[in-house]
């Protein structure tokens, strides 16, 4: 058989597989639904091939092949699991072990350390080594990295990170044979924007978060797709909780958008959306106090407000698409307007990936609420007339942009908000929304690609998305009724709005898909 | 010849001819004796045409993996439109090896004249001579006359007035055994750690900046000249064993040997005259117990297996060993094999460049078990544990050094397996070669 | 051939060692100006790469100032385009080149294999005694001598060689180490 144009077809573990010329044993296998246990090697990395984990055992090779290294043939047939490659991948996890501490209980890493997983299932039961083990001490490599010398296995995916991705290379391997650690020149730390990068690809717990550490064991926490808010980038990422309490957010894999990658900016900006200042329920003024009310009692007081009247919608650009929808839905039926402003920050690029940075625009949904008709201004309030009814939006993840003078041109202020900062307490109504983390929704990046993000955590006491108490507004004003999902929010969406015609959550999956053409500002279709 | 050792007439002095002649150093004395007429004819044939003179010779990698030398050279595609490269392997560090050191020494015009002729051949105009850092005297010599070389039109922009151009550096590295090793010879000349690279690709693809590239160890260099001047036939004609090695072959010869130095004699010359006659056997009072025949990474023989051995190739893997550089390591019976297997481990502990696991974890593991023997703190089953560690250690990582360093303790075991448990059983060396720790 | 490879035991560029290169406190000299940098610049010419004169280029530093300290590291790395960490990476690799200051007169005595049958332990013992070393790899208190143990210094048939900084001596024994000890008096 020869290779064409078509591929290579080979045979790992009984399974035929084909796969475009090139493609080494490893990635093979994957496709193949095989996992072939490695440590050095990582898609998003240049090759190496120094862990020796991968080795199998090609047919007619004359020794064991590193799966990582060696490109696929046509009719090779490879074997994972024969006595000979199990036996070769034991005796690395045995050397990788010798120098390793057994500190696990007190390891971060510990219940997601490939070390740990792969000597569980196919390392020796007990160790031959009765020598001292060598000891180094813990090293601060800046930024948010610890390094824990003794557990590091030299697979060198920090160094090749640094130098081939972030293309700064902070990092080197010091010293030889088994005297060599992973270093760094003094004074100089993992301060790249995309540094905490290494703390991932670590696949044990050498590199630690200096934010997580000591925080949660890996076991206990709950994991959920997202997106990052913190910009418009829009990279997937992992939201992980504890007992309603995100801890940690994580790099999720996606070619078309981050690779592997998640930059520290955005990694370590979750704390507020576990805040404790919650709202927990509707409020409705009475004279100089809020009184706490039902949803439907505060809805009908809003919509009372409405009557009649034009709706100047503050938006934020943290908002989902489908909540900036039903926004829009509501702007459309009171014939009023709706801006935004986004915070701005220094665009920071990962230059060994294309077109990824942590980008200047610091919120997720910048381009989702343009193309939904809202306007980005500095100051989105110039355009509130006298007497509308000001809906002033705060989700959480960027300042209110309101001051209390333009604030006073409205006619009546309704807040709907995760907290209730002091300058909207003169508002006549308070709406408790969610913020991204409690809720189900899309966010659409800078290059209109349409992302889904699902609920990690409970919402405060009766706070809802905000598509759900804006749909029963529109209901309360005598609209189509409200959603009960966000899935049909974003059909609604799908159907009226151009941009996002024919998409549906099943079809963006969870790696997105990008909307039509550059958004001119939609048309909503009543 | 032997040196420092005047010839034995069962040498065959070629490489080693002027081993010891001042005279022959400087290049007018080294014109006198016939050199650069080689590479003056060289440049006015095809390349290809050298390429096969070499292969029609049998000449075979002198740096231990013995792998044909005109083939090596035929890798390289004339009209590629890149920039070829040669290097020469002029790293000797392999324990018990010291010919290239003698070779640069006193005889560094034969060197450049080959690295120029294969360069030539292969369509370099570039060569680099990776000369380790430790042999100051050997870097002199050679700048020295590479120096001289430049300033008779021999190298540089018209070599000898050919119109082809060779030029000649030298890059002195800094300390690590594993430069020897080709791949990570070419990461040190770039500029890196001496770590090996992953083959394929093969240098001859995509070696030293990426280009295409060959490795000559300094000895292989230095045969070519005498090859051209004398045809391949001639070259052939040293052989008195196995058709598959001809040539004479340099080998070192040190330890506990009465005439340690230097020796050229025939592929396939007997194991056993060359080790009693040539180098003069045991030091007085003393008999010969076991010798590493081929530099310290090639398994140890038993002085029964030395004995049967004809010196090439094939003769010393029929024996139990390896060609290897032809360092011969000779102990005798005041030594201590498990110590000296110790000293070998350590030595390649040291030298690992620490990529692949088994060869940083293991080597120093195997010291440390090594050491404990030794030091008669070992059990029985830590024999069994070294032969296990040897086995996870070999054919499995990017180069040999891993192999290198499991295979005297293998064959230490194998073979000196008694000494090993005389010391576990008595708790400590029998000879007391080891101050107690 | 650069001046650096005719150094040796005499060399007079060592007079000053002990002192220079070890004040943190005193501004940084670049090594790299005169003629250091017009020697740099010509090695530079040899390779298609910045990269390729690293080695060479550290080989000068330790010449000039006996050993490679990080500012001087630094130097190098803003010199060849590279970052200070991956020329401290490719330093800590070469065992040849210094990371910290050594004697005036730095004596290496290969201890490996062939050596140390043919006596190279007593070598080393005896360089220790006469040079008022107490460790190996621990500087004498009068600064003029460090002994280390080194691997293969690839002249095994001359048991036992020794490196004295550029110098290569072969044959040596205990016995000989008066004599070229007070040969560098």
């Amino acid at each position: 058989m020869m290779a064409d144009a078509t591929g290579v077809t080979l045979t790992i573990e009984g399974r035929s597989v084909t796969v475009p010329a090139g493609t080494s044993i490893l990635e093979a296998a994957k496709a193949a639904g095989v996992l072939i246990p490695h440590y050095c090697y990582h898609p998003g990395l240049p090759v190496a091939g120094v862990c020796r984990m991968c080795l199998v055992e090609v047919e007619k090779a004359p020794k064991l092949a590193p799966a990582c290294a060696t490109s696929v043939a046509d009719g090779q047939v490879v074997h994972v699991h024969t006595e000979q490659a199990l036996e070769a991948r034991r005796g690395v996890l045995e050397f990788l072990l010798i120098n390793h501490p057994l500190d696990c209980p007190i390891c971060d890493q510990a219940g997601e350390c490939e070390l740990q997983d792969y000597t569980f299932r196919e390392g020796r039961a007990q160790g031959r080594f009765l020598e001292s083990k060598r000891f180094n001490p813990v090293e601060d490599f800046g930024g948010d990295v610890l390094y824990v010398t003794n557990r590091c296995i030299l697979c060198t995916r920090c160094v090749r990170f640094m130098d081939d991705v972030a293309h700064d290379s902070v990092l080197n391997v010091s010293e030889r044979g088994d005297r060599a650690v992973i270093g760094k020149f003094e004074g100089q730390d993992l301060t790249h924007p995309w540094a905490g990068n290494v703390i991932d690809l670590c696949p044990v717990g050498a590199l630690v978060s200096k934010d997580f550490l000591n925080k949660a064991r890996a076991w206990e926490l709950d994991r959920t797709p997202s997106i990052c808010p913190n910009c418009t980038q829009g990279c997937n990422a992992i939201l992980e909780t504890r007992d309603n309490v995100v801890m940690r957010m994580r790099p999720r894999p996606n070619a078309e958008v981050n690779e592997y990658f998640l930059c520290d900016a955005g990694r370590l900006n979750y704390r507020w959306l576990s805040a404790p200042n919650r709202l927990e329920a509707p409020l409705v003024r009475q004279g100089e106090r809020f009184v706490a009310r039902d949803w439907e009692h505060a809805l009908a007081e809003a919509a009372a407000l409405l009557k009649g009247r034009r709706a100047f919608v503050l938006a934020s650009p943290m908002l989902s698409n489908e909540s900036l929808y039903t926004l829009r839905r509501l702007i459309d039926v009171t014939g009023g307007a709706g801006a935004f402003r986004v915070e701005r920050g220094p665009e920071a690029p990962l230059p060994g990936v294309d077109d990824l940075a942590l980008r200047a625009e610091r919120a997720a949904n910048v381009h989702g609420a343009e193309r939904l008709g809202f306007a980005k201004s500095d100051t989105p309030l110039d355009r509130l007339g006298a007497g509308d009814v000001l809906l002033l939006v705060d989700v959480g993840g960027a300042p209110l942009a309101a001051n209390a003078e333009a604030l006073a041109k409205a006619g009546a202020v309704i807040v709907l908000g995760t907290t209730l900062p002091e300058i909207a307490r003169m508002a006549s109504i308070v709406l408790p929304v969610t913020n991204m983390a409690e809720e189900d929704g899309t966010f659409t990046n800078l290059r209109g690609r349409a992302q889904r993000y699902m609920q990690a955590k409970a919402a405060p006491g009766m706070a809802r998305p905000l598509w759900w108490a804006v749909g029963d507004l529109l209901a309360a004003l005598g609209e189509r009724a409200g959603y009960f999902l966000a899935s049909e929010v974003f059909a609604d969406l799908a159907a009226h709005v151009d941009d996002f015609a024919g998409m549906s959550y099943e079809t963006l999956g969870l790696r997105g898909a990008v909307v039509r053409a550059p958004g001119r500002p939609a048309e909503v279709a009543r | 010849m032997g040196y420092p050792h005047p010839p034995h007439p069962r040498e065959t002095p070629v490489l080693s001819k002027h081993f010891g002649d001042r005279d022959a150093i400087g290049l007018d004395g080294w014109k006198k004796r016939g050199g650069y007429a080689a590479l003056e004819r060289a440049l006015g044939m095809e390349p290809v045409a050298l390429t096969n003179i070499v292969k029609e010779s049998g000449l075979r990698g002198r740096g231990g993996a013995g792998f044909p030398t005109g083939l090596k050279w035929s890798f390289m595609k004339p009209g590629d439109g890149k920039p070829h490269y040669l290097a020469c392997n002029a790293d000797e560090s392999e324990p018990g090896t010291f010919k290239d050191r003698e070779i640069m020494r006193w005889t560094p015009h034969a060197l450049i004249e080959g690295c120029a002729i294969a360069s030539y051949a292969i369509g370099a105009e570039t060569c680099y001579i990776y000369i380790r850092g430790e042999f100051t005297e050997p870097l002199r010599t050679m700048a020295e006359a590479l120096r001289e070389a430049y300033a008779n039109g021999i190298l540089g922009r018209n070599a000898m007035g050919s119109g082809k151009t060779i030029e000649m550096y030298i890059h002195k590295g800094a300390g690590a055994y594993i430069c020897g090793e080709e791949t990570a010879l070419m990461n040190s000349i770039e500029g890196r750690r001496g770590n090996p690279r992953i083959k394929p690709p093969f240098p001859a693809v995509s070696g030293l900046f990426g280009q295409p590239t060959t490795i000559n160890n300094v000895e292989t260099l230095a045969a070519v000249p005498h090859i051209l001047n004398n045809g391949a036939e001639w070259y052939k004609t040293f052989c008195l064993s196995n058709p598959k090695s001809t040539g004479t072959k340099l080998f070192s010869v040190c330890g506990n040997i009465a005439r340690p130095g230097n020796y050229e004699v025939e592929m396939g010359f007997p194991f056993q005259e060359f080790l009693h006659d040539l180098c003069g056997g045991a030091l007085p009072g003393r008999t010969l117990k076991a010798v590493i025949p081929g530099g310290s990474s090639v398994p140890i023989q038993t002085m029964e297996e030395a004995e049967a051995t004809l010196m090439d190739y094939e003769g010393f893997i029929a024996q139990g060993s390896m060609l290897g550089s032809g360092g011969v390591i000779v102990f005798d019976d005041a030594q201590c094999i498990v110590k000296q297997i110790w000293r070998l481990a350590r030595f390649y502990a040291h030298e690992s460049c620490a990529q692949c696991t088994q060869c940083r974890e293991g080597t120093a593991w195997v010291t440390k078990i090594m050491e404990r023997i030794e030091m008669g703190q070992g059990t029985m089953r830590d024999l069994d544990t070294l032969l296990e560690l040897s086995e996870n250690m070999t054919g499995k990582t990017i180069c040999v050094l891993s192999d290198s360093c499991a295979a005297p303790v293998v064959s230490g075991i194998q073979k000196f397996r008694h000494e090993f448990e005389a010391h576990i059983s008595g708790k400590r060396c029998p000879l007391r070669t080891t101050a107690a720790a | 051939m650069s001046a650096h490879e005719r150094g040796g035991v005499h060399a007079e560029s060592h007079a000053s060692h002990g002192s220079a290169g070890h004040g943190h406190a005193e501004p940084y000299a670049p090594v790299f100006a005169g003629a250091a940098r017009q020697e740099l610049d010509d090695i530079l010419r040899r390779y298609p790469t910045k990269m390729a004169a690293l080695l060479p280029a550290l080989w000068i530093v330790q010449r000039e100032r006996h050993w490679i300290g990080e500012q001087a590291m630094a130097e190098v790395a803003e010199v060849l385009g590279l970052t200070p960490a991956y020329v401290k990476g490719v330093v800590t690799f070469y065992t040849m080149y210094h990371q910290h200051p050594v004697g005036k007169y730095f004596v290496q005595v290969c201890t490996t294999s062939p050596c140390n049958v043919c006596g190279a332990e007593g070598v080393v013992q005896a360089f220790l005694e006469q040079t008022g070393c107490k460790e190996l790899g621990v500087t004498s208190d009068d600064g003029r001598f460090t002994v280390i143990e080194v691997e293969c210094l690839g002249a095994c048939g001359f048991a036992t060689p020794v490196m004295i900084n550029e110098e290569f001596l072969e044959s040596v024994s205990p016995e000989k180490i008066p004599t070229i000890l007070a040969q560098l008096r």
